[in-house]
């Protein structure tokens, strides 16, 4: 099966697959940061009770959820031009990512707020907190932990999401193995290794989003 | 310009209708096989044997850890090299079975093992084998936690169908790509594609919403 694995070649590609691999970490970690600004202030719409806010909130988080990321990309990808936007590639991946995984960060910071206990909130009214105070005191605190876990899922997500960018031709870690196989035709050794480089960054973050679960639920039982 | 553009994109609209009913095939087909596989692997990896438990461990591993796109290419690419030839549809089926199986397999362990071992132990001493077990105590009561999410992970695996498009098969998302090099209207195009991968996905976010507001007590 794997018998003519060719090592040799896959040494001699390494500086690809690295360049690759460093596009993907930045790809990843930058959309990741403008996604959680976006997620914020999303989330922040969505559970005002100002129906200018709310409404948008909820078409941009619904529509996001319901229609493929790839559909997202070419949308951005080939739209954008027509509107006489020209931007580098690697921008319009990033722009589409942050809109994609804002909508999922903004549901889950809304689920986490929702987690924290009616009666809390009741209790901030009593102490006569006004509306920022008990979001910053009471609710934020306790709901900031709720969110950990699933937002290090998320960030699982977004690394395999960057994948779909070498399709709009970034020069990302599986266009790497693309343009590998297209130069030597040697699809096992480029798309074992892509799938190997993923699997280490699956690695590094599954037992992280494992521990931060294990945590919240330990401090739960008290 | 853009009302030209129009014309022609409502004039072409059966295309798209086309490459529409070609994702609800690989949809409907593929979340057939994943949930049934799916099933199977989650009440191994629920079970006590640790060998099964650690191949399947890695199984899904594989498949999550590792993007959608790079095991098409591994399944459309590599398996021909192992000698398994396979054309575009079916390779795409097969990808999205080994993806899908693996998140369902997930979903129905983690229901599986929220069942407590009272049950599992008064099933036992019913006199009903392993098997039995499963299928008439265990599983039916793990349900009500297995198909909120299960729904959800439905939602998903719709919408990466729209990925098999690099393949070759002309589903929603290919014909959208094909149709943009013809009507140079990126935006008019992909807003079309959205709107009806929208149609199949909404409803079942709302069924998911729903089943997860009534089955959570």
């Amino acid at each position: 099966m794997l018998a003519n694995f060719n090592f040799r070649i896959i040494f001699e590609y390494l500086p690809l697959f690295l360049t690759g691999l460093k596009y993907t970490f930045i790809i990843a970690i930058v959309s990741l940061a403008l996604a959680l600004i976006v997620g914020i202030i999303a989330c922040a719409c969505r559970i005002s009770g100002i129906k200018v806010l709310k409404y948008p909130a909820i078409a941009y988080i619904e529509i996001i959820r319901s229609t493929p990321l790839l559909v997202q990309i070419y949308f951005f990808y080939f739209g954008l031009p027509t509107l006489g936007i020209t931007v580098p590639e690697i921008q319009t991946g990033i722009f589409a990512l942050m809109l994609n995984s804002g909508a999922y960060i903004a549901e889950i910071i809304r689920a986490g707020i929702n987690s924290v206990d009616a009666g809390q909130i009741e209790a901030g009214h009593a102490s006569g907190l006004n509306y920022i105070q008990r979001m910053r005191f009471i609710i934020l605190p306790q709901a900031l932990g709720v969110t950990i876990p699933p937002l290090l899922g998320q960030a699982i997500v977004l690394v395999k999401d960057t994948a779909l960018l070498s399709l709009i031709s970034v020069m990302e870690l599986t266009r790497s193995g693309q343009t590998m196989t297209s130069e030597r035709f040697m699809p096992s050794e480029a798309f074992l290794t892509v799938a190997f480089f993923y699997m280490v960054i699956y690695f590094c973050l599954k037992p992280l989003a494992d521990w931060s679960q294990k945590k919240l639920i330990f401090r739960e039982a008290y | 310009m853009m009302s030209f553009y129009f014309g022609r994109l409502v004039e072409i609209f059966p295309f798209f209708l086309t490459g529409l009913w070609m994702t609800v095939k690989i949809a409907f087909l593929s979340l057939i096989i994943c949930t049934i596989l799916g099933f199977i692997l989650g009440m191994m990896r629920a079970s006590h044997n640790i060998f099964l438990k650690r191949i399947i461990g890695f199984y899904v591993a594989f498949a999550r850890g590792t993007p959608f796109v790079v095991q098409i290419f591994i399944v459309f690419f590599i398996f021909p090299e192992w000698g398994l030839q396979l054309d575009a549809f079916p390779a795409a089926i097969v990808a999205m079975a080994i993806m899908g199986s693996a998140f369902v397999c997930e979903i129905v362990a983690s229901g599986i093992s929220s069942i407590s071992k009272g049950q599992w132990e008064a099933a036992a001493s019913s006199g009903l084998s392993k098997l039995q077990q499963l299928r008439l105590v265990i599983v039916p009561q793990s349900l009500k936690v297995i198909v909120p999410p299960l729904v959800g992970q439905y939602v998903l695996l719709i919408k990466d169908t729209s990925v098999v498009s690099v393949i070759g098969v002309t589903e929603l998302t290919r014909v959208g790509w094909v149709t943009v090099i013809r009507i140079p209207e990126g935006l008019m195009v992909f807003a079309l594609v959205g709107i009806l991968y929208f149609m199949i996905s909404y409803p079942l976010i709302l069924l998911s919403n729903y089943l997860e507001k009534k089955m959570t007590v």
